[in-house]
C-alpha cells in the first residue's frame, strides 16, 4: 500500500444501533495494551505458588467487576448491563474452568497466564462448534473474563483511559464494564467489530445518547487511533478517512440531525403546499440505501437525487453489474417513494482503484470526472446504465447525467443508454416504460445552452453546489476564498431563474438538488422561483415544508423580485434574511441563525 | 434425597447467557448438588459455562437433578423457574 491508500475514503456498512451523527478521530480501544508474559515454571516447587497466584488474580478481578457493577446505573430497562457483569463474575466463580486452569498449571508446569489462555482456548473449540449464532459469541464473554485475570496477573493497574480530546471509540466489542472505566464524557461514537441491536455497546450508546454502528466485522483492523472517521448511527454507516466534500456534508447532515425537533417531524408527513395551493414536490438526497427509511420518515416524496458514487469508492474493485442492481433494487419502486433519481458516476477517475493510468490530476474540479469520464470509459458506464435499466420496470426512474457542459455529451449519454436499453430488450429483459432522462445544471455552459439542452430530456436538476463555485470561481474547499460562496448572489439567482424559465418554456421539468434547496431561508425565494422539484438531505425536509406551507406563492414571488433588483449579494442576504426573520420569527432567530 | 425432573425449553431465545446466570442463581441459592443434562451430557448447575456449552435452544428437553437435604425445595425453584420461561417470552 502507498501512501494515498493510507487515507482513502471509505466506508464501512454496519448496524445502527443508536441514532446520531458525529464526526472526529478514532481511537482504538485496547483492552490489555500490555504483552502478555508465557513461560514455563522453572521449577515445580512454584506450581502451588502459581496456583495461588490464580487465585489471587480471580479475586481481584471479581472484587473489581463487583465494583464496576455498584458504578453501572440502571439503563435501558430489562437489558441493563449490569446482568453481563454477572456473567463475567460468575465465569470468575466457574469451578469447571477454575479446575481445567489449575490442572493446565499443575500438568503442564506453565505461568497462570499460560494456563488460563489454555483453558479459554478449549472453551472457544467447544464454542466454535455451536451452531447457534449468539451462543458461539459468547465466547466473548469468556475472552473478557480471560482479559481481566491477565491483566490482574501482569499486575497493570486499569487506570481510566486517558484520551485527551473526544473521540469516537474503534474496539472488536465492548463489555459495560469496559465503557464504565472510559472517561465517558470523552467518548463522541462507537464502531465495534460485532454486535448487533442488543449487544452490549448498543444498550450502553442507547443510554448514553451516543451515535454506535455495530456488526462492523473487521473495523479494528481497517482504522488506526487518530485517523478521520465519521458515525451515522442513523444510517448504519461508518466512514474512515472523508474526503473534504463528504466531510461537509456529513457536518451538515449532522447540524440538521441536532435540530431536527420533534414538532417539526409533524410537518413531515405533509404536503408541499403554500398556502394558496401551490405544491412543490420534496425530494430526497441520499448516498446509502439506508437512508431510504429515514428519507421516509422526514417526508421526501421521492429520491430526488440518489449519489451512486460510494458503490465505487467504498470498495478494492470495481463494482459489478450486481452490485448496482442490489442497490438500485432497494431504490426504486420503494413503498412510499413516487420516483427515484439515479444520477450516474459523479468523480474523478482517480476514485477508481488500482487503475494507475488515470493519474492525479492539478485541478480535478475541472478535470476528467463525471460524464466525462463515463464517455471515456464506455465499457464502466454501460455496467451502470445496464443496472439501471434492469431495475426499471420496478418503478419510476429518473436518470440524470452530471456535469454536462453542452449538447454533445449528453447527446453522447444518451445515444449509449439507448444502445444499452435496445440490448437488454434484444434479450427480453422488461424495461420500464416512462424511464425520464435528465442532465445536471451545474456547469455555466448548461445554463446558457439550456434551450437546446431542454429538447434533449425530459428534466433538469439544478446542482447548485457545483453551479456556485464555478460561476463564482471559487473553490469551496479553499477556506481563503469561502467567504465568496454566495447561494444568493445575483447571478446565481439568474443562473436559477434563466434554467427555469427556459425549462417550463419548453415543457420540462426542473428540479434542485443542491445544499441551497434545504436551507430553509432560501424556500421562499425558491417558491418565488418556481421550482417543480426541491431535493434536499432528509432531515431539511419537515422545516422547509414548514415554511412552505406557512407562505403563499404570491408573496414568495414579490420577495423574488424585489430582491433580483438588488444588485451585491450582500444587499440580497440582508433583505432575505430580515424578510424571513419577519414573516417566520420563530424559525429564524435574530442573531443570525 | 434425589430429585430428577425433565423439562421442555420453552422461551423463544432457549438457555441463553443471562438464563444460564438465572440457572446458576437458583443452584447457589440450595445446599444440594445440582446437574442438568441434555442428550447424555451432564453438567455441574453452578458452572455458566457448563450450562452454555450443552446448547439448549427453544424445545430442548433439560433434565434437573438436585441431590442433598434440600433437593426438593431445589427442585421446585427450578420448575418455577422454568415453566416461567426464565421470566421471559
Amino acid at each position: 500500500m502507498g501512501p494515498d491508500d493510507l487515507t482513502k475514503t471509505f466506508v464501512r456498512k454496519g448496524i445502527g444501533v443508536s441514532p446520531g451523527i458525529v464526526i472526529g478521530k478514532a481511537y482504538l480501544f485496547d483492552r490489555l495494551d500490555t504483552q502478555v508474559p508465557f513461560y514455563k515454571l522453572s521449577d515445580p516447587g512454584l506450581i502451588d505458588e502459581e496456583i495461588q497466584r490464580f487465585r489471587r488474580a480471580l479475586g481481584e478481578s471479581e472484587r473489581q467487576l463487583l465494583e464496576l457493577k455498584g458504578k453501572l446505573s440502571d439503563v435501558d430497562g430489562g437489558m441493563d448491563p449490569q446482568y453481563i457483569i454477572d456473567v463475567h463474575v460468575m465465569i470468575l466463580r466457574d469451578q469447571k474452568f477454575i479446575d481445567r486452569t489449575i490442572q493446565n498449571i499443575r500438568e503442564m508446569s506453565v505461568n497462570a497466564e499460560w494456563a488460563v489462555r489454555i483453558t479459554v482456548e478449549k472453551y472457544r473449540e467447544l464454542f466454535d462448534r455451536m451452531d447457534d449464532d449468539y451462543l458461539r459469541g459468547r465466547i466473548s464473554d469468556i475472552q473478557y473474563a480471560e482479559q481481566r485475570i491477565v491483566a490482574n496477573l501482569v499486575g497493570k493497574k486499569r487506570a481510566a483511559l486517558d484520551m485527551g480530546e473526544k473521540v469516537v471509540m474503534i474496539a472488536a466489542d465492548l463489555s459495560p464494564a469496559d465503557t464504565a472505566q472510559m472517561k465517558i464524557d470523552r467518548v463522541l461514537g462507537f464502531a465495534t467489530d460485532i454486535g448487533g441491536k442488543t449487544s452490549h455497546t448498543a444498550i450502553v450508546a442507547r443510554s448514553l445518547a451516543i451515535p454506535a454502528v455495530v456488526g462492523l466485522e473487521n473495523i479494528t483492523r481497517s482504522v488506526r487511533t487518530n485517523d478521520d472517521i465519521i458515525v451515522d448511527g442513523t444510517a448504519g454507516v461508518v466512514i474512515v478517512h472523508p474526503d473534504p466534500e463528504v466531510r461537509r456534508r456529513y457536518e451538515d447532515k449532522k447540524r440538521l440531525y441536532e435540530e431536527a425537533e420533534d414538532d417539526l417531524l409533524d410537518y413531515a408527513r405533509l404536503p408541499a403546499v403554500t398556502k394558496d395551493n401551490y405544491s412543490v414536490e420534496i425530494g430526497g438526497n441520499i448516498e446509502f440505501i439506508e437512508e431510504i427509511p429515514s428519507a421516509i420518515a422526514h417526508g421526501a416524496d421521492g429520491i430526488g437525487l440518489y449519489r451512486t458514487e460510494f458503490l465505487y469508492i467504498n470498495r478494492e474493485e470495481l463494482p459489478s453489474e450486481e452490485d448496482h442492481l442490489v442497490n438500485y433494487r432497494s431504490v426504486v419502486g420503494v413503498k412510499g417513494l413516487a420516483w427515484a433519481t439515479i444520477r450516474t458516476f459523479d468523480l474523478g477517475g482517480d476514485k477508481f482503484f488500482k487503475d494507475q493510468k488515470h493519474c492525479r490530476e492539478l485541478n480535478p474540479q475541472l478535470g476528467l470526472r463525471a460524464i466525462r469520464f463515463c464517455l471515456k470509459e464506455v465499457d464502466l458506464f454501460k455496467i451502470q446504465l445496464r443496472a439501471i435499466l434492469r431495475v426499471s420496470a420496478k418503478g419510476k426512474i429518473r436518470v440524470m447525467f452530471p456535469m454536462i457542459s453542452g449538447i454533445e455529451e449528453i447527446r453522447e449519454a444518451k445515444r449509449i443508454f439507448a444502445e444499452v436499453r435496445d440490448e437488454l430488450l434484444a434479450k427480453g429483459e422488461s424495461i420500464g416504460k416512462d424511464i425520464e432522462i435528465g442532465v445536471m445544471i451545474e456547469v455555466p455552459s448548461a445554463v446558457i445552452v439550456a434551450e437546446e439542452l431542454a429538447k434533449e430530456v425530459d428534466f433538469f436538476s439544478i446542482g447548485t453546489n457545483d453551479l456556485i463555485q464555478y460561476v463564482l470561481a471559487i473553490d469551496r474547499i479553499n477556506e481563503r476564498v469561502t467567504y465568496l460562496y454566495e447561494p444568493l448572489h445575483p447571478a446565481v439567482l439568474r443562473l436559477i431563474k434563466h434554467v427555469v424559465e427556459v425549462g417550463h418554456r419548453s415543457g420540462i421539468r426542473v428540479a434542485m438538488c443542491g445544499e441551497m434547496a434545504g436551507e430553509p431561508a432560501y424556500t421562499m425565494i425558491l417558491l418565488g422561483l418556481e421550482l417543480d422539484e426541491l431535493s434536499m438531505n432528509p432531515l431539511a425536509i419537515p422545516r422547509v415544508k414548514k415554511i412552505i406551507r406557512g407562505s403563499t406563492l404570491k408573496e414568495s414571488k414579490a420577495l423574488l423580485n424585489k430582491v433580483m433588483t438588488l444588485a451585491s449579494a450582500q444587499e440580497i442576504r440582508t433583505y432575505v434574511e430580515a424578510a424571513m426573520q419577519k414573516r417566520f420569527p420563530e424559525e429564524f432567530q435574530a442573531n443570525g441563525q | 434425597m434425589v430429585e430428577k425432573k425433565t423439562f421442555e425449553i420453552t422461551n423463544q431465545l432457549g438457555v441463553h447467557a443471562r438464563v444460564a446466570a438465572k440457572l446458576v442463581e437458583t443452584a447457589n441459592r440450595f445446599q444440594a448438588e445440582v446437574f442438568l443434562e441434555k442428550d447424555g451430557v451432564e453438567v455441574d448447575g453452578r458452572s455458566i459455562l457448563g450450562i452454555l456449552t450443552l446448547v439448549c435452544p427453544r424445545g430442548s428437553r433439560l433434565t434437573v437433578r438436585t441431590e442433598g437435604v434440600d433437593a426438593g425445595e431445589a427442585m421446585a425453584a427450578f420448575s418455577r423457574l422454568i415453566e416461567d420461561k426464565f421470566g421471559e417470552k
